[in-house]
């Protein structure tokens, strides 16, 4: 019997509009916090300095921009894939308006230094806890949806959006679990290693089930539409989506080469990296051969150059993964813009050209008519291809090169770059040409942005589109030659528990053993914990989003063990809540700072960094020196540790401030000595404070332990 | 000080077995899914290939949008 029914366009059309909206925005960010870097002036106020602008920007185009594209693709693929409408108007409604305000949430906290400090997923737990129910709302209305289909077999893009809303949902859940100390504050549930390594597990997966495996489902739906051919090989499709989720979920790992993580993880992480070539250029290739016979059309038709571009940077970026998961590749990568540009070639290649492309094939069907015009589409193009190229490339030979300085010894065995701020200033010309790209690739956004508007302007939202199917009929259960996968893709909830159960032996036994480690961590007796000034002070630094230029990981080479001090040891961070090993050094390490200059040093440097680092590239931070420390939360803090396990003792709590008002006062007149006259309840004197005492406690001998009053 | 990273592999019991598993659960997953692929008729996955096809308009994104 054939139904009629109405596919909702309306909820394509609203994240899709919020996909351009947000896309512009975090693009513009990008822009502001590329020419922060080479103009450090550009820093004109503590929420519009780079160390908070920078997670939002990622934020933004992860969540944001892709977050929004995912779900007008989604909404848009399911609906007809399935010959439904979607499970419930209302769950959609909540679902969009959710999700946007989350990223409103976002925008706020994010500049006002409302941060967790670990790597996309810096939002606090309150807008955690959001995210976690609007994403459930998202999978009740998609598996709502599934259910109420029209056609038995699920196409392979639905197994993607499947794969991803479970594995979303375990790694956001898992590196989530903090300790709330206030409303916009909360530690880390994991110290140190620990924490590391459930944080480059999530935040390698997120660009796996976030920026790959649902725009994987993307492409194998407007791809073939745009072609109008069937996709290259579906057998090839069902090896690539089983085998990348299985693989993707062990690679987190190749994100802590050579530091304090256990040997064995990051072997094992290297191994399956390598092996995701396979099913990453499986999917590549099937996409592209997709277009077979078909080429002639790729010149005329901007949708599939779009597509063509961003399947080919999908392509490049896997590759260059697995092989910057080697060990010796990764030595040399690590910390450096070589690995800003691969991400770049992933987010505006991959993911942005995917959705540009998407969104010119949306809007006229939306609309019911025809896209304005295919010359402006054509230029975009050609902006965002030349943008891409224009960031990437140099920022490959900045990467590379500075690298290379870093690890370069004169005959006589001495660094050629003792000062790191020489290797900063070599590359700047390729920040200029960085920021030039970027510009031109917002620029072709713009102008799509225009070419939307026009085409909206001309035709007429088709809010309800009628359709019609075939009732699903009753299986018959007749001996049909049953095989398991066949069965698994006609039941979604079966295809979620596999899919649950193959990501989740994945990091089940990626983590635990690490968690093991807890009590093999070699304890290192003179590791103490913090005295609540320098916690304040490790909280401002966190604030600051200071790990987004400096790294807390001196890795066991001779030329950074004679730049920075002794190599980091995985019992150093055991009361790191969160860690900061950082991912990036657009300025020196930060590990074997503590001591190594006087406070006054911290003091001017801080107020301004070109004083004491002629030609310095890091903003000022004046509001320091104005805001006075917060010593309220004090006493919540400490709490928080002793719950966390940080061996305070149980009386701490209670006189922790007169342990901090005792310490702020020495730091005072130390600084007094060297001629500096201050108030000793400004957030600066925390923030030396941490700052000095950055990995000192392994040079402690045990007998004249000077450690804090705790 | 190299003992404070040397000796993780040591120091917990049985950790060989993580990696083991791991790649045995890998290996015998990949090899009944190629088995599995291998055995399904084209026939099926033809139809599962133009799902996304169906009774669409023509893509081309000259076409005017029709109902």
């Amino acid at each position: 019997m054939i139904e009629r029914f109405q596919y909702d366009n309306r909820i394509v059309k609203n994240f899709m509009f919020a996909t351009i909206l947000w896309g512009v925005v975090g693009m513009l960010v990008g822009l502001t916090a590329a020419l922060q870097m080479i103009v450090p002036d550009l820093n004109m106020a503590s929420w519009f300095s780079f160390g908070r602008l920078r997670p939002l920007h990622t934020n933004a185009v992860i969540f944001a921009f892709v977050g929004n594209a995912i779900f007008a693709g989604g909404y848009y693929s399911l609906q007809r894939l399935l010959k439904t409408r979607m499970f419930s108007n209302a769950l959609s409604a909540i679902h969009f308006w959710g999700w946007q305000l989350i990223i409103v949430a976002a925008a706020v906290t994010l500049p006002l230094g409302m941060t967790t400090g670990k790597e996309y997923a810096e939002l606090e737990w309150p807008i955690d806890i959001a995210i976690t129910l609007i994403w459930v709302v998202f999978g009740v209305n998609m598996f709502g949806t599934i259910l109420k289909r029209r056609e038995r077999h699920l196409y392979v893009a639905i197994w993607f959006f499947i794969g991803t809303w479970v594995t979303v949902a375990m790694l956001h859940i898992v590196n989530s679990i903090e300790l709330p100390i206030s409303l916009t504050k909360s530690y880390s549930w994991y110290a140190g290693v620990q924490d590391a390594l459930v944080q480059w597990w999530y935040g390698h997966n997120a660009v796996a089930f976030f920026l790959t495996t649902p725009f994987l489902g993307l492409m194998y739906y407007f791809l073939p539409k745009a072609a109008n051919r069937p996709i290259y090989s579906y057998k090839l499709s069902v090896i690539h989506f089983w085998s990348l989720i299985f693989l993707y979920i062990w690679a987190g790992p190749h994100h802590l080469l050579y530091s304090s993580l256990p040997n064995w993880a990051q072997s094992l992480g290297v191994v399956f990296s390598i092996m995701l070539i396979a099913p990453s250029w499986g999917g590549m290739l099937n996409g592209l051969l997709t277009l077979r016979g078909a080429w002639d059309r790729v010149r005329e038709d901007p949708i599939l150059k779009f597509f063509v571009v961003a399947v080919t940077c999908y392509g490049m970026a896997t590759l260059e993964g697995p092989l910057l998961s080697l060990k010796s590749i990764n030595a040399i990568a690590h910390f450096t813009d070589w690995i800003v540009a691969h991400v770049h070639i992933g987010g505006l290649g991959w993911n942005g050209l995917l959705t540009f492309g998407m969104i010119y094939w949306l809007v006229p069907r939306l609309y019911g008519t025809q896209l304005h015009s295919k010359r402006l589409a054509n230029i975009h193009f050609w902006s965002a291809t030349l943008g891409i190229i224009f960031y990437a490339v140099p920022l490959y030979f900045a990467g590379f090169f500075q690298s290379l300085m870093w690890k370069q010894f004169t005959p006589d065995g001495f660094l050629v770059y003792p000062n790191f701020l020489d290797t900063l200033l070599e590359i700047r010309s390729a920040y200029w040409l960085r920021a030039f790209g970027g510009t031109i690739y917002l620029i072709g956004a713009l102008i799509m942005v225009y070419n939307v508007y026009r085409t909206v302007r001309a035709g007429r939202l088709v809010a309800n589109e009628d359709a019609e199917a075939p009732a699903m009929e009753k299986l018959v259960v007749a001996k049909e030659s049953g095989h398991w996968h066949r069965w698994v893709e006609s039941r979604p909830i079966q295809m979620l528990i596999i899919s649950l159960i193959v990501v989740g032996v994945g990091g089940i036994l990626e983590l635990i053993p690490t968690f093991l480690v807890k009590s093999n961590v070699p304890t290192i007796s003179s590791v103490k914990p913090y005295t609540p000034l320098e916690l304040h002070g490790r909280d401002i630094y966190v604030r600051e989003g200071c790990y987004t230029c400096h790294s807390q990981m001196v890795r066991p080479f001779r030329s950074e063990t004679e730049r920075y001090g002794e190599y980091a040891k995985a019992g150093e961070f055991v009361y790191d809540h969160p860690f900061q090993w950082g991912s990036k050094r657009t300025g020196p390490d930060l590990l074997r700072v503590g001591g190594k200059y006087p406070d006054s040093w911290h003091y001017y440097h801080m107020l301004d960094p070109t004083t004491m680092s002629p030609g310095s590239l890091m903003p000022a931070y004046s509001h320091l020196f104005e805001n006075s420390l917060d010593t309220s939360t004090t006493r919540a803090k400490i709490d928080a540790m002793i719950t966390m396990g940080v061996p305070y003792d149980p009386e701490f709590p209670g006189v922790a401030n007169v342990a901090l008002t005792e310490q702020r006062e020495a730091l005072t007149a130390s600084l007094h000595k060297d001629g500096i006259e201050t108030y000793s309840d400004r957030e600066i004197i925390a923030l030396i404070a941490y700052l000095q005492r950055i990995g000192t406690d392994i040079k402690v001998k045990p007998l004249a332990e000077t450690g804090p009053t705790r | 000080m190299l003992k404070f990273i040397k000796h993780h592999l040591d120091t917990i019991n049985g950790i060989d077995v993580f990696p083991v598993t791991s790649f045995i659960l890998f290996f015998g997953f990949f090899l009944c899914m190629l088995w599995w692929v291998r055995k399904v008729s084209s026939s099926h996955f033809q139809h599962m290939s133009e799902l996304p096809l169906g009774e669409d308009p023509s893509p081309s994104e000259n076409t005017t949008h029709a109902i």
